[in-house]
């Protein structure tokens, strides 16, 4: 066919081979930062650098990065979910409400007689609820998702006062806390766990085309309809997602911590935000990887831990974190050299 | 009308056989008929596009151009009529994927998407997968082996790995013609594609076209420039107010005719303003535009408006009529040159400056540059004088409402009251608010940018009517535009082509001769 033709060719293209060199050193741009904060705890302490130290940084990234990756999937379609903090408090609670006998505790459920290892599933099954409500609200109800989950998020963390009566809940059953204290090979399962759904989420993005659908709809969602993408259908399994996720992280936070906190997940959405775009995704949507995501949890949370190390009062750790979150934020505007408006 | 016998390039210029199908129409749209409420946007239409043609589909705004787009590309399912792609009806609405292998439209508007490669943008959502399973693993190696292929088979030289976003405009457009081409299409709809090339970019697309064409894909092109029609459409079909005018063959066919076949009998609002230019010879100018440059829509233009004088600047989409227009009343930065009022030069780029200098002006976009939604009508009407209605920044209520309410009877504005939120404003109205706050300033300089673009018959007359009240009063206004009814209201009207001033028509010029320089045909 082409022998038939006189088609002249476009010349001009600048941008060869300068695009897809770019856009792996976009992904791997903060390692050289998590290696430097490395070398800068080694210098602070001898106690830095150590198995059970790097474990637990680890460990106590787990809950953010799982609300990470959620997030993350959602920048990547555009839009936005701010409940996922909430989630994270009320998903636990509602399932031990539900699962607790109606007397003899300092919090009583309401003693529907379902067995203690129902609380897991039933406390996913109560963040995909959430992930439907908030993916209703924004898709059918046509709202806008700042606005829509700004309020989910204060309804839920409402809701969860008022079962709670504002207290932390201690009375737990035993399977309920297992997924966030158990270790296996001497790393914590919760470890584990995030893992392997980073690489289920970095290979379903990156190699399946529902997975690539995502970055289409947050690219130009009018051109990936056209390409026959049910555009709707994947947010909405996105946001679902994203909650139930943020229900997990908050099982791994009980276990871990032996209790659910009244302010359990309370203030983490800036964290999550700060870590999505620190680590190259776009809030524009479309652009980014998971992978990318995951430093950007590695580096705030190596952040904190080196701080600890080099004893900076506490008092000046928020401060100090603040300013640094926005330092990386402006390292990384000009190492995506995408605004960010 | 004419069926068109020209057919380029027949079976013996060695075109492969299968895309001949044995000389049926490769799209024929028949009796089509469409509307919108109360509005028809086709009545009874037709459109016969052979193998192998470029076939132009002509018309001024409001023809129903772009409502006959949809229905050949399954968007829109027509009132009456029936499409056929070679010879079969056409697939149901629904069936995406049918539509795709028949058709394929490059929009103004990119579809594109900037964020992924090149590759993914061509196999979008059917992507290669390992061993073929559709739900399977995408097979990156054969995806990208399959978009260089077929980049390599229509000479398109791009790297299929890249961003997309890192293309530039003619690439991106290629690469539109390209998707269309590897879903099987063989007719393609290009809405506009020279409005945003330059003349290096058009002369590679149209050879590029050619050469299609010469592998049996038939074009149906639209544009408002009329020469490039001449340039590269074999039959050309014309609209006129959402019926079939005339099929023709382009050979043969005089300019002269194909401006009639697209102005018909000149329309309306012959007598608004007709006769001697009213203003004073004596009276000095009041606007001065001198060697004023944009930054790449238009060239330099000067021109002086007396007070009391009303010249229209008119232009095709991408003419850099607006352009210039925008930059006039400081909504654009120009490259340079300089606009004086009343011999004081304002300082460019800025709309306080020009406000303060005596420009009113009425922005092309009313919902985005004109009005604030959701407020009132009051404070749309009053929101350029706020500085008037009261001391040290603060509004007088009273003041306030004294101004808007004798703007509303001035303007006719029809509403309840002056507390009406302008949202709920039918557009003619809400345009009279727009125009409302640029005279509220009382300028001396009265600019509009396509004033009356989407308002009813009736809301335009008492628009016009309104700038002939205030150039009556001494201002000096000046009328961006393309529609031939706004330009009748102007003194003399300034016709840009391309961004350079093509032309400059007294009062009294016939529609044909006005089309004719909008469209770049002056001069022969």
């Amino acid at each position: 066919m082409t022998d038939q033709m006189a088609v002249p060719t476009v010349v001009d293209a600048p941008t060869r081979a300068t695009g897809p060199k770019l856009a792996r050193f976009r992904d791997f741009a903060l390692i050289p930062v998590i290696f430097l904060l490395l070398v800068a705890g080694f210098i602070a302490s001898p106690n830095f650098l150590t198995a059970d130290n790097m474990v637990a940084v680890l460990q106590q990234s787990t809950e953010l990065s799982l609300l990470v990756l959620g997030e993350a999937l959602i920048l990547l379609v555009a839009r936005m979910d701010l409940s996922l903090e909430s989630t994270v408090g009320l998903a636990p609670v509602i399932a031990v409400w539900l699962v607790l006998p109606s007397s003899g505790g300092r919090f009583n459920g309401l003693g529907l007689g379902l067995p203690g290892w129902s609380a897991i599933p039933l406390c996913l099954l109560i963040g995909v609820l959430i992930g439907a409500l908030n993916g209703l609200l924004v898709l059918k109800v046509r709202l806008n998702a700042f606005i829509v989950t700004l309020g989910m998020l204060i309804t839920l963390r409402g809701l969860q006062i008022a079962i709670t009566g504002g207290q932390s809940v201690f009375e737990l059953p035993d399977s309920f806390k297992y997924l966030g204290r158990a270790a296996w090979f001497g790393v914590p399962l919760s470890v584990w766990l995030c893992i392997v759904l980073f690489a289920v989420g970095i290979v379903a993005l990156g190699w399946f085309r529902h997975g690539r659908s995502l970055y289409a709809i947050g690219g130009n969602v009018d051109a990936a309809r056209a390409a026959g993408i049910r555009a709707d259908n994947v947010v909405w399994i996105v946001f679902i997602v994203a909650s139930l996720l943020a229900s997990l992280a908050g099982i791994l936070f009980v276990g871990r911590l032996g209790s659910i906190a009244a302010t359990q997940g309370q203030g983490m959405i800036f964290q999550v935000f700060a870590a999505s775009v620190i680590g190259g995704i776009s809030l524009n949507g479309g652009r980014g990887s998971l992978f990318g995501a995951l430093t950007g949890v590695l580096v705030l949370k190596l952040i904190d831990n080196v701080m600890n190390f080099a004893g900076i009062p506490p008092v000046w750790e928020q401060f100090l974190d603040g300013v640094i979150i926005l330092g990386a934020l402006v390292v990384s505007r000009f190492v995506s050299g995408e605004a960010q408006d | 009308m004419t069926i068109p016998e020209q057919r380029s390039g027949a079976a013996d210029d060695g075109r492969p056989d299968a895309y001949v199908d044995g000389g049926r129409p490769i799209v024929q749209a028949v009796g089509i008929s469409k509307h919108f409420g109360a509005t028809v946007a086709l009545r009874d239409v037709e459109l016969t596009v052979a193998p192998g043609e470029a076939h132009a589909l002509v018309g001024r705004n409001g023809a129903g151009k772009s409502t006959l787009v949809s229905i050949l590309t399954g968007l829109t399912r027509p009132d009456a009529g029936q499409v056929y792609f070679s010879g079969e009806p056409a697939p149901p609405v629904s069936d995406r994927n049918a539509w795709r292998a028949r058709v394929a439209c490059v929009y103004q508007k990119s579809t594109i998407i900037p964020t992924i490669s090149v590759a993914e943008n061509l196999y979008l959502n059917r992507q290669d997968s390992v061993g073929g399973h559709p739900g399977g693993r995408i097979s990156w190696r054969a995806l990208r082996a399959r978009a260089a292929e077929l980049l390599r088979t229509w000479n398109i030289d791009v790297d299929p790995r890249i961003e997309a976003g890192l293309l530039t405009v003619e690439q991106r457009q290629t690469l539109e013609i390209a998707r269309a081409l590897s879903f099987g299409a063989r007719f393609i709809i290009l809405d506009e594609p020279t409005a945003q090339l330059d003349g290096a970019g058009i002369t590679r697309l149209f050879d590029r076209l050619r050469g299609l064409r010469e592998a049996g894909v038939a074009f149906l092109f639209i544009s408002h420039h009329l020469q490039e029609v001449f340039e590269i459409c074999q039959t050309v079909t014309v609209y006129r107010d959402a019926r079939h005018v005339l099929t023709t063959s382009v050979d043969g066919l005089t300019r002269e005719r194909l401006i009639e076949a697209m102005t018909g009998e000149a329309t309306g609002f012959s007598e608004v303003g007709a006769g001697a230019p009213r203003w004073d010879h004596d009276i000095g100018e009041v606007l001065r535009v001198d060697r004023l440059a944009g930054t790449s829509e238009f060239g330099e233009v000067s021109f002086t408006v007396r007070a009391g004088e009303t010249v229209g600047i008119a232009g095709a989409v991408g003419a850099g009529a607006v352009a210039l227009g925008e930059t006039i009343v400081g909504l654009r930065k120009p490259l340079s040159g300089t606009v004086s009022v009343n011999g004081k030069r304002v300082r460019p780029g800025s709309v306080p400056a020009g406000l303060a200098a005596g420009i009113g002006f009425v922005p092309e976009d009313r919902h985005r540059q004109g009005l604030v939604p959701l407020r009132s009508i009051e404070e749309n009407l009053t929101l350029t004088v706020t500085d008037r209605l009261g001391r040290f920044g603060f509004v007088s209520s009273d003041a306030r409402r004294r101004t808007a309410t004798a703007l509303m009877r001035r303007l006719d504005v029809k509403a309840s009251g002056p507390d009406q939120s302008v949202s709920a404003l039918s557009g003619g109205n809400q345009q009279k608010v727009v125009m409302g706050r640029a005279l509220a300033s009382e300028p001396k300089v009265l600019v509009l940018i396509r004033p009356t673009a989407g308002v009813d018959v009736k809301s335009k007359e008492s628009l016009l009517g309104t700038v002939e009240t205030a150039t009556a009063a001494g201002s000096a206004a000046v009328i961006v535009s393309d529609e031939l009814d706004d330009l009748r209201a102007a003194d003399r009207v300034i016709v840009m082509f391309k961004g350079r001033v093509v032309a400059e028509l007294p009062r009294g010029w016939t529609d044909q001769q006005m089309v004719a320089a909008i469209e770049g045909l002056q001069g022969d």
